[in-house]
């Protein structure tokens, strides 16, 4: 398979993947801003779903007031952004477009409605003023290309690629999503049972990965900060977990793999030891913070990895 | 211009052709909500499926559909079967002439051809000259222009020798057909088309370089915001090789490689979608990006095929035009199948004063232009145009040809208020390999404006399926 190739679908996964968990972030910082709250609370919690996604800079200089209309605009439809929804589904469909011929007719043809769709969901957000469905829709449009993709396309060279690219991306995000609660809600001690505001933070953090629920059915007991940390970052179980994600990143790579990328293999595996034989009262001693942000410089620094070995290579 | 060629119903009061008749039935009966929700439905599915082009000169990245006309262009057998001889021999003729320039150039030394009307030609190659391809083919894809005028007769319009495209509608067109109206092809034995990206494949591995036995090839585009990517993704997935661009291509040791996630590999065969130009910065264009640096150069050691051959514009610009029937008579020793429209030379002092005399009759074309730009269609245009014209021929008489103007057959079709006959072509595609080979059939294009005779796409043409009926 050509490098090129390769590259475009790797993004391709990303993009869409990335889209997924931006509309998730967002619909968190929604429903929570509904919460009762000061407005500078109100605030800093528009502000911290900027930080995520390190877009503050780019956010002021476009805008002058940091307020939930502003944030959702940026975050949805501005095409400046590069972050924005809109922007990842546009690249998502170019980089398809890009090696239409190595997609099947319904993966490709999935993710070109999903950007035929957009243009008009993104007016009605504009005109409801509320983004909710939108946010459905979205997340919807990723599950399907994520089954159109596994349900019609070879287990060859092109779904490894697609694969990567999903589960590293959603490392990514799910370690920032985790990583800025952690923030919001650093008063409440880990492990002790979180008074009533703070549970609406933790459930919404919960949903926004799809993990309330799995959270009753694993635990069957009251939300810790600590359980959750381990329930996102430890669980083999938990399909959007850092652990559950580097498993696949692992397979996958082993997939690909060729004569330059024994180093990236390696690399690749440590992350996924560390967090194998990890135990969250460990994590938590020696700051979930520090855990997250070295893990997150993994990630990139992985990512840079698999594109010098495989996607962009120097010339032969 | 009202004495044109109808497809569908004779001259006389009305009556419906043989080969229409069938269609025709099927036709009284549908209900025009089922038409009209058919068409909607052809058109979702052609933009869901992407079926677009790029329209140059609009915003970067703009895509458009070409519009699909849901009325098929039939043609009989016997008439294909004519079409069919002319076209391999006239193509024949087109191959040996390129391979006669860039060798001995008999037919300039027999004074067919006057030898200016080579070296002056901005198509000609001189890096070509003595090289030797695979098999002596040049024009390996050739899409060939064909009109039918006033009584019936066939002409060819344009021999497309260089990268030619529209073959993706030519099938795209017939799939549709066959998922709106499957109880029409029960009705009719229409030849099939589907199996040409086979051809083509096996006629690109069959040029490959001398002792390659598992050849790799690969089809080179320019990048998915050329006009044409579409056709480009859709023939490579068709075929199941690669769709390469440049960038994806290096030269090392003689030989022309791929980089794959795996490291370097050999390629053997490149079918490019690509001018001239473009293909080698070290040689032709300098300022290019879309080529691979010494891609010539392999090129001319006879390691790598190009599919078409680098020089093959020599024998298709409009100014060579009007020598194909000599050359077919020249090389093959034949009597033209296919006829070529009268073409005055305004090159030549006596055909510019008829030309110049008579311009409100005559279709004056650019000797190097494409796509319908930089004509004028002299019925069509009125008394200013057809004056700054004429100072434009004056200026540069060997820059244009004349020709009159065809009243070209027409094809019932959906228009706004009906249907109503719009005026069409044909582009067959002709692969030319170990032999000459074309399936039945090709690409009709329909000039969708009341009177219009432009049918190109870029113009505001649109497709139709064409059916080839076997007896």
């Amino acid at each position: 398979m050509l490098s090129r190739t390769a590259d475009h679908l790797y993004w391709m996964a990303r993009y869409t993947e990335r889209a997924e968990n931006t509309a998730r972030m967002l619909d968190v910082a929604v429903q929570t801003s509904m919460l009762p709250q000061s407005p500078a609370d109100a605030e800093s919690g528009w502000r911290a779903m900027l930080s995520i996604s390190e877009l503050e800079e780019a956010f002021e200089a476009k805008y002058d007031v940091l307020d939930a209309r502003n944030v959702l605009e940026f975050m949805i439809s501005d095409p400046g952004n590069s972050s924005s929804i809109v922007s990842c589904i546009r690249g998502a469909r170019e980089n398809a477009r890009a090696v239409r011929g190595v997609l099947t007719t319904e993966v490709w043809e999935t993710n070109n409605a999903t950007w035929l769709e957009m243009q008009r969901r993104v007016d009605k957000v504009a005109l409801d003023g509320d983004p909710s469905e939108f946010f459905e829709w979205v997340k919807y449009r990723s599950h399907l290309s994520r089954g159109v993709t596994v349900g019609t396309m070879l287990t060859d060279e092109a779904m490894y690629f697609l694969r990567l690219g999903t589960f590293l991306e959603r490392a990514d995000n799910t370690a920032r999503i985790l990583d800025i609660k952690y923030h919001e809600a650093e008063q409440a001690a880990a492990g002790e049972v979180l008074n009533q505001r703070d549970f609406y933070y933790w459930a919404a953090l919960l949903r926004s990965v799809s993990g309330f629920e799995i959270y009753r059915k694993v635990y069957r007991d009251a939300i810790t900060p600590a359980r959750v940390a381990e329930l996102l970052m430890l669980r083999a179980d938990m399909p959007r977990s850092l652990l559950a994600c580097m498993e696949q990143v692992v397979a996958n790579l082993k997939s690909v793999r060729n004569d330059v990328s024994v180093d990236t293999e390696r690399m690749a595996g440590k992350i996924h030891a560390q967090l194998q034989f990890a135990r969250i009262d460990d994590i938590l001693e020696a700051g979930l913070d520090d855990t997250l942000s070295a893990f997150l410089e993994n990630i990139y620094e992985l990512g840079n990895r698999i594109s010098r070995d495989f996607l962009v290579p120097l010339a032969a | 211009m009202a004495n044109f060629f109808d497809e569908m119903m004779s001259g006389d009061a009305g009556t419906v052709r043989e080969h229409y008749r069938e269609f025709d039935n099927w036709l009284k009966r549908q209900s025009p909500e089922r038409i009209a929700r058919k068409r909607a439905e052809a058109d979702l599915a052609f933009r869901r499926v992407g079926i677009t082009f790029a329209v140059y000169g609009d915003d970067a990245g703009t895509e458009r559909l070409i519009p699909f006309d849901t009325i098929p262009r039939i043609i009989p057998a016997h008439e294909w079967g004519a079409l069919e001889a002319g076209l391999v021999q006239r193509v024949k003729a087109l191959n040996m002439f390129v391979h006669d320039i860039y060798h001995d150039q008999n037919i300039i030394k027999a004074g067919i051809i006057p030898a200016e009307q080579i070296y002056k030609n901005a198509q000609y190659r001189p890096e070509m000259q003595g090289i030797n391809v695979a098999s002596d083919i040049y024009a390996h894809i050739a899409g060939v222009d064909i009109v039918r005028a006033g009584a019936g007769e066939f002409y060819v319009l344009e021999d497309n020798l260089r990268v030619p495209s529209g073959v993706s509608y030519m099938l795209e067109d017939r799939k549709m057909m066959m998922r709106l109206f499957p109880e029409l092809f029960a009705k009719h034995r229409v030849a099939p088309v589907e199996h040409y990206p086979d051809m083509l494949l096996e006629n690109l591995r069959s040029v490959a370089p001398t002792g390659v036995n598992d050849p790799t090839v690969v089809v080179m585009t320019p990048g998915m915001y050329n006009s044409a990517y579409f056709e480009h993704a859709f023939l490579a997935q068709q075929m199941g090789v690669e769709l390469v661009e440049g960038k994806d291509l290096f030269v090392s040791q003689n030989h022309v490689y791929m980089r794959t996630i795996r490291g370097p590999q050999r390629i053997d065969v490149i079918y490019r979608r690509i001018d001239d130009d473009f293909l080698d910065p070290l040689a032709f264009r300098s300022d290019s990006s879309l080529g691979v640096p010494g891609l010539l150069s392999v090129y001319r050691a006879g390691r790598v095929t190009l599919a078409n051959a680098i020089g093959t514009g020599v024998a298709d610009d409009k100014s060579i035009y009007p020598f194909v029937p000599d050359m077919i008579r020249f090389y093959l020793s034949e009597q033209p199948l296919l006829n070529n429209v009268p073409t005055w030379q305004c090159r030549k002092p006596e055909d510019l004063a008829y030309t110049l005399a008579h311009l409100s009759e005559l279709v004056v074309k650019e000797v190097h232009g494409a796509g319908g730009y930089g004509m004028l269609i002299g019925p069509a245009s009125s008394k200013q145009q057809i004056e700054d014209f004429r100072q434009r021929l004056i200026a540069r008489p060997d820059g244009y040809i004349a020709q009159p103007t065809l009243a070209l057959s027409a094809c019932p079709t959906y228009v706004e208020n009906g249907i109503a006959p719009r005026h069409i072509d044909l582009r067959p595609f002709v692969l030319s390999g170990k032999t000459i080979s074309l399936v039945p059939g090709g690409l009709t294009r329909v000039a969708l404006q009341e009177g219009s005779l432009v049918v190109n796409s870029s113009q505001g043409g649109g497709t139709k399926d064409t059916w080839i009926l076997e007896e």
